[in-house]
């Protein structure tokens, strides 16, 4: 099992959309919010994403095809 | 007691044992290393630190190793220089350059915090170091772990210039290109911390790490007589070193090395990949993630992960942080290398342009004593500078010839 600690940010659009539910229906992922910030204009979500290996990556490209930004819970490590 | 107590989770306070951790499993937060400075105390003075090593071990006790050192024991104590011309030029009459880049053995602040994570990776009993990164953090992995005969492992995006990778391929690490963006590097690498036992020296290793950059101000106040400047210009990638530096001071008026610092920190970034100045133009405590496009690719760190403590450590100290576009970039590399010798990377462009717009906005008070940290060589990004710093002058083989072209007259 993969584990993959993420924050998802949401545009205004997407606000009102459950995504965070949709995704654990789609794919075989567990989602566990640990911390979030969300208002009527933006938000974001700590999460953790568990799973098989391609399942964890298949739920990152969809919650990016639904038009949330996800970024690993490091930021950027390529340094 | 060892100097080490335990990692604390900077946003819930949660502690965690000593371990290759990085991410509070609460909160998600990012771990430090938090010292028992009284146990530091009792062993650190200024007499003692002076009687060391000259390298960053002689501050050995404030960085988080429990053993003698073992990897790059030749790195930091860079020379930390009176910049006379260049203060001259920007009206600062007390202007000081620490010159990173001349660090061992790869030329950049980088080998110092590579030096701590990979001496303190041996004591955890890696035998594996990677990291993620395209220039100069791949350079001081792959160099320390071929002279600690570590297995290495080196992440870069695939659409990375050949002569970058080339410069990694000499020490024989295995340099894995991944195909896809930036984002897809960041995820595969988190997910192979996660699957592996290896160090990933700016993954799992971070809290020790970064503890690297904290030698940078404690040379800094030992190279000045043992006293905190009055203000700092930092270059803002990770924001790493920006807050390190800053702790770096308090840790040294902490134990009385030196009285209470009131150094103001200023950072510097490109207008390319500014996420932090713009937040701090804005008034926001938000970092809002940017595509980068500069030419200082030691800086292009859109997300960057102690953004948001760069940003308090500027606005608690009373700094500022400034961005430089990339013709100001290269303007600050000549002009740091025509006034002080100095052939700095894109960073140090970057840094020195954003120290002469400080200098003119009147940020910077001509009187302090501000220390500008140059933190790699020029020869690493001399494509920025093609085409902006003249020609050759051309001449037949004859003195008649060298004269007439230079315009010269003999001395008689």
């Amino acid at each position: 099992m993969a584990s993959l600690k993420v924050r998802i940010t949401f545009p205004e659009e997407q606000i009102k959309e459950p995504v965070i539910y949709q995704i654990g229906k789609e794919y075989k992922v567990v989602t566990n919010i640990r911390r979030a910030d969300v208002t009527e204009k933006t938000g974001w979500v700590d999460l953790e994403l568990i799973g098989e290996t391609k399942e964890v990556e298949k739920a990152v490209a969809g919650l990016k095809k639904k038009g949330v930004k996800v970024d690993l819970i490091e930021r950027n490590v390529i340094e | 007691m060892t100097k080490m107590k335990a990692l604390v989770c900077r946003e819930c306070g949660k502690r965690y044992p000593l371990e290759p951790l990085h991410v509070c499993e609460f909160c998600f937060g990012p771990l430090e290393v938090e010292y028992n400075y009284d146990a530091i105390g009792r062993e650190m003075s200024r007499a003692s630190i002076e009687a060391g090593p000259k390298s960053l071990w002689r501050y050995a006790p404030l960085l988080p190793i429990e053993k003698e050192p073992t990897v790059g024991l030749y790195a930091g104590m860079t020379p930390l220089i009176h910049a006379k011309n260049l203060g001259r030029e920007l009206g600062l009459d007390r202007l000081y350059i620490k010159n990173d880049t001349v660090n061992h053995p790869t030329l950049s602040f980088k080998d110092r915090v590579v030096a701590v994570a990979l001496t303190r990776a041996r004591e955890f009993g890696f035998d594996t170091v990677a990291c993620a990164s395209t220039g100069n953090l791949a350079n001081s992995v792959a160099s320390h772990a071929a002279q600690a005969g570590l297995r290495c492992f080196v992440f870069i995006p695939s659409d990375l210039e050949a002569g970058k990778i080339l410069g990694n391929l000499v020490y024989r690490p295995t340099v894995v290109a991944v195909e896809g963006n930036y984002d897809d590097v960041n995820r595969l690498c988190s997910e192979v911390a996660g699957e592996y036992r290896w160090a990933f020296v700016n993954i799992n290793i971070r809290p020790y790490y970064a503890e690297g950059s904290k030698t940078l101000a404690f040379e800094t106040a030992e190279q000045l007589g043992w006293t905190a400047p009055d203000h700092v210009v930092v270059p803002i990638a990770s924001g790493s070193l920006l807050t390190k530096i800053r702790k770096g001071l308090m840790e040294l008026a902490k134990l009385g090395l030196i009285d209470q610092p009131h150094t103001k920190v200023s950072g510097a970034q490109a207008a390319g990949c500014g996420p932090v100045a713009t937040a701090f133009e804005a008034g926001r405590d938000f970092i809002k993630p940017v595509t980068p496009k500069t030419i200082a690719k030691s800086l292009a760190i859109g997300n960057p992960a102690d953004g948001y403590y760069a940003l308090k450590a500027v606005r608690e100290t009373g700094g500022s942080i400034a961005s430089v576009s990339d013709s100001e970039i290269v303007e600050g590399i000549s002009l740091l290398a025509r006034t002080e010798g100095i052939f700095a990377e894109t960073a140090g462009g970057v840094t020195t342009a954003v120290l002469a717009k400080l200098a003119r906005q009147g940020k910077i008070d001509r009187r302090e004593l501000t220390v500008a940290y140059i933190t790699g060589h020029g020869l690493k990004t001399q494509e920025a500078i093609a085409g902006s710093v003249g020609d050759v002058v051309r001449i037949q083989p004859s003195l008649s010839h060298f004269e007439q072209t230079l315009q010269l007259k003999r001395d008689t």
